[in-house]
């Protein structure tokens, strides 16, 4: 196989956004200055990922994290924090509600149309539906995410 | 795909049809398979032997007084047979079946570990154990009062023989309970070497044999451990069936593991007394069908013979190795002088799980994590890796496959 081929085999999971924000992801910083924080284990595979948020008022103000894992769960990590600063926590609980089923499944059968915007932004992610184990992977930080804000130090395992 | 043989007298492509799922193409790719070591493909006798079972003569074993019953047992019985011929025992009633290797070590650490040993005594594993051999150790460590000491592994991946020498000088070891062959590394460890060490110290050993039985003919009374314990779907038989292997004035020492039909000689409510060595450590309606279909795959090993198996895995390991050396960024894991096919790496640009969907993605099947392995993990420093391994129907040309493939996943990553 000559190394110009193109890699159209290999796109369908890993779009240039994954790859991009699996290399260079924008948020992952540990922070001075947090509000909560807590981490998630994926046992099976060995990920591992921490969480820390500032609120602004209601909302969250910023999301920093470290994370030891594939190049997906990283880019999931990187994409949440993006997208769920300036949320509240109930739009953000909503948004994971919204954002797990299209993991599961590939698309967000009944998603809130307030939710149109940041789902479109994380849609590079849905084609993990098709890897049940890696589905895992990008929700894990979104878990430890939940639990920061739910005040427990570990995510609960699916 | 061009199909490659190697120098001594085997026929790959042969072997190959002997394998129905190998025609299988993987997201319009053909399968390259080589995730042997985490389970093996069967061939179609096994798959034949279980049908014609179930289609022809099945009822239930040692109990029946009729037809069915007494075809039944004796085919489900001849598997021990064939499994002591493997191993070359002394005798068949030293092959207890258990359901897989983690049962055969469960049965020996609950049996061998309360009824033998005494508290204060140790158990010593190595450093490249998988689970199943570090975990029912610990349950016996805090049931029982065993200590649990672990010998080290060299940088190269080898078993550090010094230290595990200096862990028996206090005579306290009971038990050495070490792989003959790491499920990551490859290593196969120095049994003979292991074995004259562990005895002269008054301790009896203990060899997880899941995946050197793949690879090399195990004589047990040339080895001249105590226990061996190897799994049947690794060596291209069914599920559900493992064995335990230990001398018989061993066995009689035991006391049962589990409970109920089959293990008993006679029961009252008072006093139950136990069935000879092996059925007093089988426990109720054993895995019969897998018992057939474990027969059959003895009988397939058999037939291609340890020794062309064993070449055929050294030319795949060697070209292995040889042609990863040659992809930037590839990191093998393990450099041990005795190997079988076994290999792991890491791939600078790209992390194992990455990398295993991205060769899933050309239809190349790798196991990928920690491959049940964490303490070896940890020691290497490490999350997790990729991991190839081969059998009896491995190509060159599918090494060849995974190389290009690897190149590709660097190449995407960078």
């Amino acid at each position: 196989m000559s190394p110009s081929d193109s890699f159209d085999d290999l796109r369908d999971l890993y779009q240039e956004v994954i790859l991009d924000h699996g290399r260079r992801p924008r948020h992952a910083i540990r922070l001075a200055e947090f509000d909560t924080t807590a981490k998630g284990d994926n046992p099976m595979c060995g990920d591992r990922v921490q969480v820390w948020v500032k609120f602004a008022d209601d909302s969250i103000g910023r999301v920093g994290f470290e994370a030891r894992g594939c190049a997906i769960s990283v880019a999931s990590a990187d994409l949440m924090a993006e997208t769920v600063q300036g949320r509240s926590k109930t739009d953000t609980r909503a948004l994971f509600a919204a954002f797990r089923d299209m993991a599961r499944t590939g698309t967000c059968p009944v998603c809130d149309p307030s939710l149109a915007e940041p789902i479109e932004r994380l849609a590079p992610l849905s084609g993990v539906h098709e890897y049940p184990t890696r589905v895992k992977c990008a929700t894990l930080p979104w878990h430890a995410l939940i639990a920061a804000l739910d005040g427990a130090k570990e995510a609960s395992s699916e | 795909m061009n199909v490659m043989t190697n120098p001594v007298a085997f026929d790959v492509t042969r072997i190959r049809e002997d394998f129905p799922i190998l025609k299988q193409t993987i997201r319009g790719k053909p399968l390259v398979f080589l995730d042997s070591a985490a389970s093996a493909q069967k061939p179609q006798v096994v798959i034949d032997a279980m049908v014609h079972a179930m289609e022809t003569q099945y009822a239930n074993v040692h109990r029946g007084l009729h037809w069915m019953s007494e075809r039944t047992t004796e085919a489900y019985e001849a598997a021990r047979d064939a499994a002591a011929a493997l191993m070359n025992a002394n005798d068949r009633s030293e092959i207890v079946f258990a359901g897989n290797s983690t049962g055969a070590i469960n049965l020996l650490a609950h049996s061998y570990g309360r009824g033998v040993l005494k508290p204060g005594q140790a158990v010593v594993i190595s450093g490249m154990e998988h689970h199943s051999n570090i975990v029912p150790w610990q349950m016996l460590r805090d049931a029982h009062g065993i200590e649990l000491r672990v010998a080290p592994v060299t940088d190269a991946g080898e078993l550090d023989m010094d230290a595990f020498e200096a862990l028996l000088e206090d005579g306290k070891v009971g038990l050495v309970a070490i792989t003959h062959m790491s499920n990551v590394l490859g290593t196969i460890t120095p049994a003979e070497r292991i074995v004259k060490i562990a005895h002269a110290h008054g301790a009896k050993v203990m060899f997880d044999g899941s995946q050197a039985i793949v690879h090399r003919k195990i004589d047990v009374q040339a080895l001249g451990c105590d226990f061996y314990v190897w799994t049947g779907h690794k060596l291209y038989g069914p599920t559900g069936i493992g064995v335990l292997w230990g001398r018989k004035e061993l066995l009689e020492r035991m006391p049962p593991f589990m409970g109920g039909g089959d293990m008993i000689s006679s029961v009252t409510y008072e006093k139950t007394t136990w069935a000879a060595v092996p059925h007093k450590f089988e426990a109720g309606t054993p895995a019969i069908l897998e018992g057939i279909g474990l027969k059959a795959a003895i009988d397939y090993v058999q037939s291609i013979g340890y020794d062309a198996m064993a070449a055929h895995e050294a030319s795949l390991t060697e070209h292995a190795l040889a042609r990863l050396a040659g992809v930037d960024g590839v990191r093998v894991l393990g450099q041990a002088q005795d190997r079988g096919g076994v290999i792991s790496f890491t791939l600078d640009k790209a992390h194992s799980h990455d990398v295993a969907t991205l060769l899933d993605r050309q239809g190349i099947a790798v196991r990928a994590g920690h491959h049940c392995a964490e303490p070896l993990m940890r020691r290497f420093d490490l999350d997790s890796t990729a991991r190839a391994s081969f059998g009896v129907y491995t190509t060159h040309a599918e090494i060849d496959a995974l190389v290009d493939g690897l190149a590709r996943v660097r190449e995407f990553f960078q």
